[in-house]
């Protein structure tokens, strides 16, 4: 039954675009982190996206196939007072762009959004087919 | 008598069947949209119905740009018909073909005719009951 699968592929939408949305979230709050777990300065995460087959009817779902850092190069901000600055007064701010998460968090929260009104008239098709006769 | 019931009721069966369906590759479009490379499919309603209540399973060829897309046979078919890629209007810079207007539209427009469907199955099964309780 096709209808049934949609919740497996929306389902899947949806969890890959709530975890871009964590990413974001995870981006914008360490946004002035200068030290992270490893006691480099952090660095921009993204998620990658790849398509997965789901059911047999030719569905796709989605799934994230691994979380990257970004490459982009660090902030450098001139800041002799500050402990982690450099011998030139330099300290290595993360590479998190403001701008770029802002928008990935709104992309990926109407891709959710979208998900859920699929679910939503799958399970009222579905509803409808049960009453079929009565 | 039964099979008569059988055979009126076939029709609209076979239309319930190929719309969940195509519901199927739309919910996985919307799904993908934010996927690099996922082109978006769809599957031509009218030629599938008519190979479908022609008794048509044959496993027609598809033409297709990608090929290690279209390789697998199987996977790719609905109900005897191939699956088709949707041709690109704007195009995006990470090679995703998904037009979030057109499959919105088109996943309501089949939403609504599979209740229609739905509709006519009904009243088909309450003609019967008049017939039969005068």
């Amino acid at each position: 039954m096709s209808l049934f699968n949609i919740f497996n592929i929306s389902g899947s939408a949806m969890a890959a675009q709530s975890q871009r949305l964590n990413v974001v979230a995870s981006n914008l709050a360490n946004v002035d982190s200068t030290t992270s777990a490893n006691g480099q300065p952090y660095r921009s995460k993204q998620v990658m996206f790849s398509t997965t087959p789901m059911g047999d009817g030719g569905g796709a779902g989605v799934k994230v196939s691994g979380v990257v850092e970004s490459t982009a190069p660090m902030k450098m901000l001139y800041d002799p007072k500050h402990p982690m600055a450099d011998e030139k007064g330099y300290v290595t701010m993360p590479n998190v762009n403001v701008v770029e998460e802002m928008v990935n968090m709104i992309s990926s929260s109407r891709s959710y959004q979208n998900n859920v009104e699929v679910m939503n008239t799958s399970k009222s098709l579905l509803l409808k087919t049960l009453s079929i006769g009565q | 008598m039964v099979s008569k019931i059988d055979s009126a009721l076939q029709f609209n069966r076979t239309v319930l069947n190929l719309r969940s369906a195509r519901q199927e590759l739309i919910a996985s479009n919307i799904a993908n949209v934010d996927t690099p490379n996922y082109k978006a499919k769809d599957i031509d309603f009218a030629k599938t119905l008519q190979g479908a209540m022609s008794g048509n399973t044959v496993k027609l060829q598809m033409a297709g740009t990608v090929p290690h897309h279209l390789s697998s046979g199987t996977g790719e078919n609905v109900m005897g018909a191939p699956v088709m890629f949707r041709n690109v209007v704007q195009p995006s810079a990470d090679g995703n073909t998904v037009d979030m207007d057109v499959e919105r539209a088109q996943f309501a427009d089949n939403a609504l005719r599979y209740e229609a469907s739905v509709k006519f199955v009904d009243n088909q099964i309450k003609n019967v009951f008049t017939a039969l309780q005068g």
